[in-house]
């Protein structure tokens, strides 16, 4: 169930609880970002080090074991290509046409 | 309603005293209500405890300022604070002291009220071993005015003290015959 | 079956907390309240009461540690005084927000400065719009009494709020006197086991205390005034049940001798007592004087004071704050009755007088000059004196 965005006082949740875990998910912060990461595969280690900094929780892992960042979530910060013990990240301009 | 108003040093018990007498006092199915003087209390310090007892309900909640009962746990009190002040016409006085209550009263300069008085350090040292004398002075204001029963007052001196209840007992049972009052 | 016992009021309310089987106690030792926390480490230590005390560091975080342990679930108490209700403040709006039902005993205490450990009643005062049900006792035996329905109350589902019961430091807290005691098995029928409407659950996860933005900030504060402006018909209920059970009739506006009076004293906490001696001495002379006792604070008994004060016998109220509300209404209760009044055709004058100040004791002459400057307002027919904003300090050394 997503919450209404303006909620009347009467359909508030009780004492501005959020009921729902992780409805943080309906928020959107991808579009925050003007530099995008870009994994080199042929360089990853699938070491995971990028899934461990991101501050957004956005690496996800993939079935072969690499590590991709949503993109619907991620801010740009750079921190996961400033810490890749490999280099294989590179932060790119995001283009949005 | 009585108002008794209990002189001590911190240390020696005098809100022990105040609040023995209560419960005995409610204990009867009276009304009663025991205070110290509000605030910080030092060991050697003079402090006031007070009691009052009625047979209606109390509804004052201020100090006691006009008494009709001092109570004198330690005699060098006597001298350091003006224990009669405010004691009521008629009014009675229980010292503790070796000199007798005769004496007492122009001392104090109060030919007008009843004074009781009773060594109640020797009998503390003789039977607890200690000066303090706040059960021993519960003997002497019961010989001098029956406020309570002696038995439940008792009851409540063994309970404080369940490890010397007997010699408090005696003690108590001795300030009461010992009590000379005029 | 109820034993009358002779018990500090203190241990009265600490037995309180016992009887109503409190999981969490945490709280911070300050004069006067102290004897309070004592008693409950003490029966946490010997196991007579099955509850996490938890020792903190200063009053920020027993009220902290009182919330957390409530919104986890937890039936909690807590008890303080004057400069330790301060540092509370910032939780205190916590705990009404997220509609924790915390029960606090406050012993109430003077703030600063100078320091004084005596009392009155500015440390509550301070909290008045904290969002907590508040509650005045003016003796031990309503102390007791309202500490357990105090957790009736706020724990009710059509409630969930924190509730505060004022009793006046030193004049109760250190006072031995008569109080009826009910059996355990008595308050346990009474209090049933707390049953949260929210709580922290790692099964079921909830989010409480987020963040409230501009466009939910304003619901949730409606919300919540809502909720403890109708925490009044609760209130009332329990205090219907509690005399259906044990006689005693609590009221959220209490009078005496009002009924034909003229004149009127209204008060809170311990001095309403003496308050009512003076009216006995005043009603012996002939003079047909009353005393009203505001004991609902808050949610603020607007009807019942209306009834009491407004279309009848009653010219002249005079309210006695127990604080100074500096540069401003001379005093909190003053400012509110009149409030309460202001749209009525048919109401009293109304003068306020301060006095009790920092535990300045008021004697039986005073209560009675309070009596006389009603009877002066009257005369002149000047609503407040002569200075209306000047604050009238009976007991005053000029």
């Amino acid at each position: 169930m997503k919450l209404k965005e303006k909620p009347t006082w009467r359909e508030l949740p009780f004492a501005c609880c959020i009921p729902e875990p992780g409805n943080s998910v309906y928020y959107k912060t991808g579009d925050w970002k003007t530099l995008k990461p870009v994994v080199d595969k042929t360089k990853c280690i699938k070491c995971g080090t990028c899934w461990i900094f991101c501050p957004e929780y956005a690496y996800e892992e993939d079935e072969y074991g690499y590590f991709e960042s949503n993109l619907e979530y991620c801010k740009g910060c750079g921190i996961c290509a400033r810490e890749c013990p490999a280099q294989c990240i590179t932060m790119e301009e995001e283009v949005v046409e | 309603m009585v108002e008794i108003r209990f002189h001590g040093r911190g240390g020696q018990g005098a809100v022990t005293s105040a609040e023995l007498l209560a419960q005995a006092a409610i204990k009867e199915g009276k009304y009663a209500q025991a205070f110290p003087a509000f605030g910080a209390e030092r060991r050697g310090a003079p402090v006031l405890a007070f009691t009052r007892i009625s047979d209606e309900v109390i509804k004052l909640r201020i100090g006691i300022y006009q008494p009709d009962v001092v109570i004198v746990l330690d005699p060098s009190l006597v001298k350091a604070v003006p224990v009669v002040a405010g004691l009521k016409e008629g009014g009675l006085v229980v010292l503790n002291s070796k000199k007798g209550p005769g004496d007492w009263k122009k001392d104090l300069g109060r030919e007008d009220v009843m004074v009781a008085s009773v060594d109640a350090t020797s009998i503390a040292m003789e039977e607890l071993g200690v000066p303090i004398t706040n059960v021993v002075m519960l003997g002497a204001l019961l010989k001098a005015k029956p406020l309570v029963n002696l038995e439940p007052l008792e009851g409540f001196i063994a309970q404080r003290f369940p490890r010397i209840a007997g010699k408090e007992i005696k003690a108590f049972r001795r300030a009461y015959q010992e009590t000379r009052v005029e | 079956m109820a034993k009358r016992t002779g018990i500090e009021v203190s241990i009265a309310i600490a037995e309180a907390a016992r009887q109503a089987d409190v999981d969490v106690v945490s709280a911070y030792p300050i004069t006067p309240q102290t004897h309070i926390v004592e008693h409950l480490a003490q029966l946490v230590a010997d196991g007579d009461l099955d509850a996490n005390y938890i020792t903190v560091e200063s009053e920020h975080t027993a009220m902290s540690a009182c919330v957390g342990a409530s919104a986890a679930g937890a039936r909690v108490f807590t008890s303080t005084s004057s400069q330790g209700l301060a540092l509370m403040n910032e939780i205190v709006y916590l705990a009404s927000s997220l509609r924790t039902p915390v029960v606090m005993a406050l012993a109430n205490r003077a703030l600063s400065g100078p320091i004084s450990i005596w009392n009155d009643h500015s440390d509550v005062m301070n909290e008045r719009d904290t969002g907590w049900i508040c509650i005045f006792a003016n003796n031990g035996q309503e102390a007791y009494d309202l500490t357990l329905m105090a957790f009736r109350i706020g724990e009710d589902k059509r409630v969930m709020l924190p509730v505060m019961i004022n009793f006046d430091g030193f004049i109760l807290t250190h006072v031995i006197e008569p109080i009826y005691m009910f059996d355990d098995d008595e308050i346990a029928d009474f209090i049933p086991p707390y049953e949260p409407v929210i709580y922290l659950d790692t099964d079921n996860p909830i989010t409480m205390g987020p963040v409230g933005v501009p466009d939910i900030y304003t619901e949730a504060k409606k919300q919540q005034e809502v909720a403890i402006r109708e925490s009044r018909s609760v209130i009332d209920e329990v205090f219907d049940e509690f005399a259906g059970r044990y006689g005693r009739r609590y009221r959220a506006v209490e009078t005496y001798k009002a009924e034909d009076a003229e004149i009127v004293l209204l008060a809170q906490g311990s001095v309403i007592e003496a308050a009512e001696a003076a009216v006995d001495v005043l009603r012996d002379q002939g003079k047909k004087v009353g005393a009203v006792e505001l004991r609902l604070w808050r949610p603020f008994p607007f009807d019942d004071l209306r009834e009491v004060l407004c279309g009848t016998s009653i010219k002249q109220v005079v309210v006695l704050d127990r604080c100074i509300s500096f540069g401003g209404p001379i005093g909190p209760v003053l400012s509110e009755v009149r409030s309460a009044l202001y749209l009525e055709k048919d109401k009293p004058m109304v003068v306020g007088v301060v006095a009790g100040l920092g535990g300045r004791d008021i004697h039986l002459e005073e209560y009675i000059e309070m009596f006389r400057i009603g009877e002066e307002c009257l005369r002149t027919g000047k609503d407040a004196g002569e200075e209306p904003e000047l604050v009238k300090i009976v007991g005053l050394r000029e």
